[in-house]
């Protein structure tokens, strides 16, 4: 299939792990942010064609990973309510929240409804005008800018029942938190290729410029994920620091202005509560004070009991990439994908489920 | 176990696998039923009755290649053949919602018809009932099936050894990513078509030619993955096939690519896969390739002795990496 079988090349696989091979002389730990980038990772093989002297870690770039509990517990709430269709995308429903998940309430009756676009959403809203359509909106850059777009259309067509559980949340700023926490001492990032594609390169130059750490953007294929890594062994090896496009058919410099200025027409940055990272200042969005009436927290506030996660779950170290899976009591004794206690395990980008599916 | 039912229990993966061992087998349990093959066999005098039982829920009734009444037919007829078995007679039972046309369902019969007399089967006794709007969605199948199995046959699923080779009799996939097309409406350049069909033909052309064909199987719900897994799991051996040996039509793929869906948990409605002796397993493919439904046969992969119960593949760059079992369902994901 064009522009699927060329980046599966096994020839040219070879040829970039030799390379690799050739060009590494000292021991790096390279991070890559984004949870797709993990799962083909695994998916491939890639970890055990690399040298010895190349360490990746797993950031922690799957947005249903980095949701916190309380975020779940407010949408299994809402779907409770007798009036209210609850939207979400697929994988957020079997995430665990302190008591339930979204599949177990749907089996119980609860009306969620899974989509494959925010635009669903609003259409939902548009057919059931006497019900409250409520999107959980939880994603990162990449998605974020089409919810923005919904509510601009919402706008526009006067639609009163439709409403966001906002949950959105900024990379960069994470990337920031991660380089200043001392337990973590990476030598490069490979930069997530979809979120660049709306926010362009600019965004990373801080952490070269201030940290001195490499920034490859990839691609997801194999051969992307294989030259990104040379990229960043080539730079580190001349101990330059640069942000660097390996994924160039998709990611342009300024990135996508249009995305852009449809998602700040919406949305603000506000800060933001990581699981595993907690607060991080300026890494989440809030709506803007005229889209204010799409907010659900705003329009109807949701009562939450406590907040609840298992203290054996490590998710958290996991998705700072202090420690692995392997480094966790639950894993694969109690936590496992059909019955997942964090949500690194729940999400199909997370490490958990990652090395769960495809490791030993 | 969970308190409900969640959709997750109809996936064919673990969960599938939980309930049925925690649930069902207790209550039913017996030496011919725990075997867990695709059909039961059962020891007349002579001959061996292969017996099977299936329902059939799909949304949408009527899709690009079939229908519910083909899949009804096919995926019956397909679990007799399974276990050796020529599939004889099948009864259908039918739960219909009130307000189903009656169009639709004289087109689903006919559907089944066509099927049945293509597999030279016949359905020898049905039963119908109407249930209140809500209560069912538009029209639930089930068919039941018996087989005669040829004396001196043994096909199932706990036979496969070290070095037997592991064919696929083709493209996987489709039968999923039609359903989910149809489903979702998408509207795409390429015509998905499911794959269903009746593959008790292709079997007995099979068995022609080997008589050390040690297992069969249809890759249905939860995708090749998960049927390799049951092989490995039973036969207490381990499977290693290659990423690059199986085929899947670009529009397939691309509809996989866009959704996040990984092909091989798509289910299949008209694929084998056949565990054969190494010494057979080259004129079992050819003789596969000359059948209609085997066009596309290909050895993927091998029979290994460790580590047991588990499926390894070397991927399209040569890596290698563990295939599990479908765990819950393929949701679509964010991004």
């Amino acid at each position: 299939m064009k522009y699927i079988d060329e980046f599966r090349n096994r020839e040219l696989a070879q040829g970039l792990i030799k390379k690799i091979v050739e060009r590494s002389t000292r021991p790096v730990k390279l991070m890559e942010v984004c949870g797709t980038h993990t799962v083909n990772i695994f998916r491939y093989g890639i970890k055990e064609l690399l040298p010895e002297t190349v360490t990746l870690l797993s950031g922690p770039g799957c947005p249903v990973c980095v949701t916190p509990n309380e975020t779940i517990d407010k949408a299994i709430a809402l779907s409770r309510e007798k009036d209210v269709i609850l939207v979400t995308f697929g994988d957020m429903m079997d995430v665990p929240g302190s008591s339930s998940s979204l599949a177990k309430e749907k089996s119980q009756g609860a009306d969620i409804r899974v989509v494959y676009s925010v635009q669903d959403a609003l259409k939902i809203a548009t057919e059931n005008p006497k019900k409250k359509t409520v999107f959980l909106a939880i994603g990162f850059e990449t998605t974020s800018p089409t919810v923005a777009v919904s509510l601009i259309e919402a706008e526009e067509l006067g639609l009163r029942n439709y409403f966001i559980l906002q949950g959105h949340k900024l990379i960069p700023p994470a990337m920031k938190a991660l380089v200043e926490d001392e337990n973590l001492a990476l030598d490069g990032f490979i930069c997530p290729g979809h979120v660049s594609t709306i926010i362009g390169q600019r965004p990373y130059q801080f952490l070269a410029t201030q940290y001195k750490l490499p920034c490859v953007i990839s691609g997801f294929e194999p051969l992307d994920i294989l030259q990104s890594i040379y990229m960043l062994i080539n730079q580190i090896e001349q101990d330059r620091a640069e942000v660097k496009i390996q994924y160039k058919r998709s990611v342009k410099e300024e990135g996508n202005p249009l995305a852009l200025q449809k998602l700040y027409r919406a949305f603000q940055v506000s800060d933001s509560n990581w699981r595993g990272l907690g607060l991080i200042p300026g890494s989440g969005l809030k709506l803007r004070n005229e889209f204010k009436n799409f907010d659900v927290e705003e329009k109807f506030p949701i009562e939450v009991g406590e907040v609840k996660e298992n203290p054996d779950c490590i998710c958290g170290s996991i998705l700072k990439g202090i420690k692995t899976p392997l480094d966790c009591p639950l894993f694969r004794k109690v936590c496992r994908p059909e019955n997942p206690i964090g949500p690194c395990m729940v999400s199909s980008e997370g490490s958990c489920a990652a090395y769960y599916k495809f490791r030993q | 176990m969970e308190d409900n039912i969640l959709l997750a229990h109809g996936s064919g993966g673990k969960l599938s696998h939980q309930l049925i061992k925690d649930l069902f087998l207790p209550q039913y349990d017996n030496p011919v039923l725990a075997k867990l093959d695709d059909a039961a066999k059962l020891r007349l005098t002579g001959d061996c009755l292969a017996y099977t039982t299936d329902s059939y829920v799909v949304n949408p009734l009527f899709f690009k290649g079939g229908d519910i009444g083909r899949l009804a037919v096919c995926g019956t007829v397909n679990d007799l053949a399974m276990t050796g078995a020529k599939p004889l007679y099948l009864t259908a039972s039918f739960i219909i919602e009130e307000g189903l046309p009656l169009a639709a369902l004289k087109k689903i019969l006919i559907s089944m018809k066509q099927a049945s007399e293509e597999a030279e089967v016949e359905v020898v006794a049905g039963d119908t009932k109407v249930v209140e709007k809500g209560a069912a969605d538009k029209l639930f199948i089930t068919t039941s099936g018996i087989g005669v199995i040829e004396k001196g046959l043994n096909i199932a699923g706990a036979n496969a050894k070290a070095g037997d080779r592991v064919i696929l009799s083709g493209d996987i996939a489709e039968h999923g990513v039609a359903i989910l097309v149809e489903r979702e409406g998408m509207e795409l350049d390429v015509e998905i078509k499911s794959d269903v069909a009746p593959l008790n033909h292709l079997v007995a052309q099979m068995l022609k030619v080997s008589r050390k064909i040690r297992c069969l199987r249809d890759p249905t719900r939860g995708g090749l993955a998960t049927t390799l897994n049951e092989l490995a799991t039973q036969s207490e051996v381990g499977i290693r096939i290659e990423e690059d040996k199986l085929s899947i039509k670009e529009g397939v793929r691309g509809v996989c690519e866009i959704l996040g869906l990984d092909p091989l948990y798509v289910g299949n409605e008209g694929k084998l896969v056949a565990v054969v002796d190494p010494e057979d397993s080259q004129s079992v493919l050819e003789k596969m390739r000359q059948h209609p439904y085997g066009t596309g046969a290909q050895i993927i992969g091998e029979v290994v002795e460790k580590p047991t119960g588990r499926v390894f593949m070397k991927t399209s760059i040569g890596g290698s990496r563990i295939v599990d079992m479908l765990a819950g369902e393929q949701l679509p994901r964010i991004c």
